[in-house]
């Protein structure tokens, strides 16, 4: 049977990709341009180290400064992380582990990824035009967004576009979730990647629309001069904020529910043995993706709202913690009594548990009041978000790489390479990320271009960090571009997995399966 | 109730700090451990055989309930640290704090008004911050407390100091360019000196003529001006105001370029309407001073801009 690779349909060549309707083709065409942006974005975040390196100006000016962390921020967030593992990993698994040749609206599918560009496009052309590239960091903060002179409204618009791709994609998700499972497929013998993008899905459609509605409040203000946020128009700026975060708290769990759910998918297959607590697993997702919905207060300790939200904030953020603890707790039991393989993907995903597990706790610091206020808006802000997003997400899609290569692809990396570069980015990421803890503790704001002397060494520290852990990058994705091409031919199985994606072929045929499978175990049943 | 509640923002911060530092560590090496025991015991050398082991009930209630209990712990903890910061004691020292681009200004209850934060050791001081532009964040690292300022509305803010000395000031909300320049210090004098300090400047101000400083360079200095503006000839965000007067400039009026010289109402302009004649070259930033400076105020700062050579 020829792989979805060979089967072109209507078009050629290039254009066999980008108007493809398959969900593998779209899954690897959000793969090449995720990854893109993302590659921009470390190396914003190199420039941003290398300023950092010692006080005083490095090698850029201030402006400067202010719109290179903005960018990498926006591009990190709303082009890497947010349609990350959904886009790409959700695309091309998702369909074919339920049992399905497609996802439910296949041209719908190909929209949002073209819907996606064109949001990328316009953020790109907002920095050549106008007044230039946007300084307001990624949250867009009124009033300041209101009034800086360089280019907000095209860069909002851009991101405004980017909802649409999102929210369509989480309506697919949901739909094929619903429609189109194999017989034989119920609800608890989905995988628990199906139900982490699934939960996701629903985030995604029920809170995206409110950012879209910020955003263009935001924009109506600017251009029109509609006083919503701006006091001086008799706006309120913290209308703004509690906008901002209605959606983009429940964001990071757009960021993050799919990462555990790929955790939940490597754990039993290299362990041999069944997950652990299956059902407390899916459904601490449902319950972070309904609780996570009303925590968003907790950005905004110290912004002037009244002191009775913010203790409600609180106590239902630190409420929020405990499914992702249940997670972490059943993840480890997982490994109790297994015939652990330590494979890539493995250690991908122990490293994203105890990455995560730091990221998690140091939030514990700031959702309990009183210490938010000395941490809100410093570097430990900076520390905890990578731990969470980049140790934990960024991790996990390292992991996904690596487990599901062959699957993609057809081919085998390198196996010993992933190690060493792992090794590189374990060390890289830490000694980048924890001093920024430390610094916020001894109180260094976040964006700032320039420091203080008492904090040059940490932030030094945390430069070098950095050169290490582009270097394990580097080492790890020339690793699985070289095998692209040159690697061993995969089987089908390598893993030996249950779950449907591995019973067959690799890569696997234009409609997937020959025959709909009829489904008759769970998925994580081995024997 | 948790040791420490001393009124002492830093101890308050500080304490509940390593409550939830002990926990948390403790949870991340058992965690780690554990994972890492795992991995060794039952590696697939070791153990060829795994087990299936579908899930444990009490143990799902187990790790369910203690992390709830200990992590509502830290909640009250976390609350009650809060609501310390939160109550002001009677007989505070009252302080106004007025942020806008780049600066702070500090206004006491006898109407001085000064660049810096000068208090007495022990006293509580109660800070009440509004924001002249875009949002500020007031902070200061050494007692642990930080409050935004936010335009068109007062929030407030209270600490205590413990030891005499000075203290940073920084700005924690990204407002542009100079964001990490909006520094300041806070001064803590004792108790007799700071008096000293409060008296002689009450006087100096009833006189309305400050020794030393001429009042022209006072307002310049109180209205933030210097945050952008040099008087010495190098350009900062703006450009210097050295020998303004009189040269011809150029500058962009709605849009197009054009060329002027420099005279009063010029100046004047500058100040009540900064984006009407924008400097070709600098980026329209300025905030006006309509509404934020009185008639005379203005004319004063013109009056000093014009002798600047
Ligand atoms: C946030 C920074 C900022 C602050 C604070 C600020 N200015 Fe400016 N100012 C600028 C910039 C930038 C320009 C040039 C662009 C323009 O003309 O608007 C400027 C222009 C001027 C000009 C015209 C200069 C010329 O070369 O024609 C005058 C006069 C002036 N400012 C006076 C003041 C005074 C007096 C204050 C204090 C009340 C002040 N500015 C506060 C940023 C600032
Ligand atoms: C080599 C990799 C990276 C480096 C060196 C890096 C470095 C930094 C630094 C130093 C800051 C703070 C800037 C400041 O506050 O002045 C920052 C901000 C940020 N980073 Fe990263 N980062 C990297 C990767 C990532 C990844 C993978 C993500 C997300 C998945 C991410 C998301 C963000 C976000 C959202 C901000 C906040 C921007 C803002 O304040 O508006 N970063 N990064
Ligand atoms: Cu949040
Ligand atoms: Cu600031």
């Amino acid at each position: 049977m020829p792989s979805f690779y060979e089967e072109n349909g209507r078009f050629r060549g290039f254009w066999a990709w980008i108007f493809s309707t398959d969900h593998k083709r779209i899954g690897l065409l959000y793969l090449l341009s995720i990854l893109s942006f993302y590659a921009i974005g470390v190396l914003l975040g190199f420039l941003i180290r290398l300023e950092l390196i010692a006080p005083g100006p490095t090698i850029m000016r201030p402006q400067t400064y202010n719109a290179l962390f903005t960018l990498h921020g926006v591009i990190m967030i709303f082009l890497f992380v947010i349609p990350g593992i959904p886009a790409i990993f959700g695309n091309f698994f998702l369909p074919i582990q339920i049992g399905a040749r497609d996802v439910a609206f296949p041209k719908l599918n190909l929209l949002s990824w073209w819907i996606y560009m064109g949001g990328a496009a316009l953020a790109i052309l907002s920095l050549f035009t106008g007044g230039g590239p946007i300084d307001t960091g990624w949250t867009f903060y009124v009033p300041y967004s209101l009034r800086t002179p360089v280019n907000v409204p095209l860069a909002v618009l851009g991101v405004f576009v980017l909802g649409f791709s999102s929210i369509l994609t989480g309506i697919n998700m949901v739909t094929t979730t619903h429609q189109l499972r194999a017989p034989g497929m119920t609800w608890f013998r989905l995988p628990l990647f199906v139900w982490g993008i699934y939960a996701t899905a629903w985030i995604q459609i029920l809170v995206t629309p409110v950012v879209g509605i910020t955003l263009l409040l935001t924009l109506m203000e600017r251009l029109v001069g509609v006083g919503i946020f701006d006091p001086a128009k008799g706006g309120d700026p913290l209308l703004y904020q509690h906008l901002f975060w209605i959606y983009s708290h429940p964001a990071v769990y757009i960021m993050i529910l799919p990462a555990m759910g790929i955790i939940s998918e490597i754990l039993p297959v290299f362990a041999r043995r069944t997950i652990f607590g299956y059902k407390a697993i899916a459904f601490s997702s449902l319950a972070i993706a309904i609780v996570g919905s009303f925590v968003w207060g907790h950005h905004m300790f110290v912004s002037g709202q009244s002191d009775v939200a913010s203790v409600v904030f609180s106590l239902l953020t630190f409420l929020v913690a405990v499914p992702s603890g249940v997670k972490v707790f059943n993840w480890v039991s997982t490994l109790y009594k297994g015939s652990i393989e330590v494979a890539p993907p493995l250690l991908f995903a122990l490293t994203f548990i105890f990455l995560f597990a730091i990221g998690g706790l140091t939030g514990l610091f700031q959702g309990a009041l009183a210490t938010d206020v000395h941490l809100h808006d410093t570097y430990w802000v900076v520390g905890h978000f990578h731990y969470v997003i980049f140790g934990g997400t960024g991790f996990a899609i390292f992991g996904a790489l690596h487990y599901w290569f062959p699957k993609m692809f057809g081919r085998m990396y390198h196996r010993k390479i992933p190690y060493i570069a792992w090794g590189l980015l374990f060390v890289g990421f830490n000694t980048l990320y924890f001093p920024m803890l430390l610094l916020g503790w001894q109180g260094m704001p976040r964006r700032y271009f320039d420091y203080l002397p008492q904090f040059h060494s940490l932030q030094f520290l945390s430069t070098i960090g950095s050169w290490i852990l582009i270097g394990g990058l580097i080492l790890m994705f020339g690793n699985l571009v070289h095998c692209l091409f040159k690697g061993e031919k995969a089987e089908s199985n390598p893993w030996g997995g249950a779950t449907l994606e591995w019973q067959i072929p690799s890569p696997p045929p234009r409609e997937n399966f020959d025959e709909i499978p009829l489904v008759s175990k769970g998925p994580y049943e081995y024997r | 109730m948790i040791r420490g509640l001393t009124g002492l923002s830093d101890e308050i911060v500080q304490n509940i700090f390593l409550y939830i530092a002990v926990i948390s560590v403790s949870i991340l090496v058992l965690i780690t451990f554990l994972m890492i025991y795992f991995t060794f015991r039952y590696h697939r050398r070791r153990n060829p055989h795994p087990e299936d082991i579908h899930g444990n009930l009490w143990l799902e209630i187990l790790w369910t309930v203690i992390p709830t209990l200990l992590v509502l712990s830290m909640f009250y903890y976390g609350w009650t640290g809060f609501h310390a910061l939160k109550k002001v004691p009677e007989g505070a020292l009252k302080v106004k704090i007025t942020a806008r681009t780049w600066s702070w200004l500090f206004e006491y209850e006898n109407g001085l008004k000064e660049t810096e934060l000068t208090i007495p050791i022990e006293k509580p001081i109660h800070l009440q911050l509004t924001s002249q532009d875009v949002i500020h964040s007031f902070y200061v690292p050494a007692f642990r407390v930080k409050q935004d300022a936010v335009p068109g509305m007062t929030t407030s803010l209270w600490f205590r100091a413990r030891d005499l000395g000075t203290y940073d000031v920084l700005c924690a909300e990204y407002c542009g360019q100079q964001h990490a320049y909006m520094l300041t210090k806070v001064r803590v004098l004792s108790e007799e000196e700071f008096y000293r300090w409060y008296e002689e400047k009450g006087k100096e101000l009833q006189m309305k003529k400050p020794v030393g400083v001429p009042l022209g360079e006072r307002l310049f200095q109180e209205k933030g001006c210097m945050a952008c503006h040099s008087v010495d000839g190098t350009p900062r965000v703006g450009p210097t105001l050295k020998g303004l007067f009189g040269k011809t400039i150029v500058v962009m009026t709605e849009g197009k370029e054009r060329q002027l010289k420099v005279d009063e109402d010029y100046l004047r302009k500058s100040l009540l309407e900064p984006n009407a004649d924008v400097v070709k070259g600098f980026p329209p930033i300025m905030p006006s001073q309509k509404g934020v400076s009185t008639e005379e105020d203005i004319t004063e700062l013109v009056r000093y801009m014009k002798e600047l050579k």
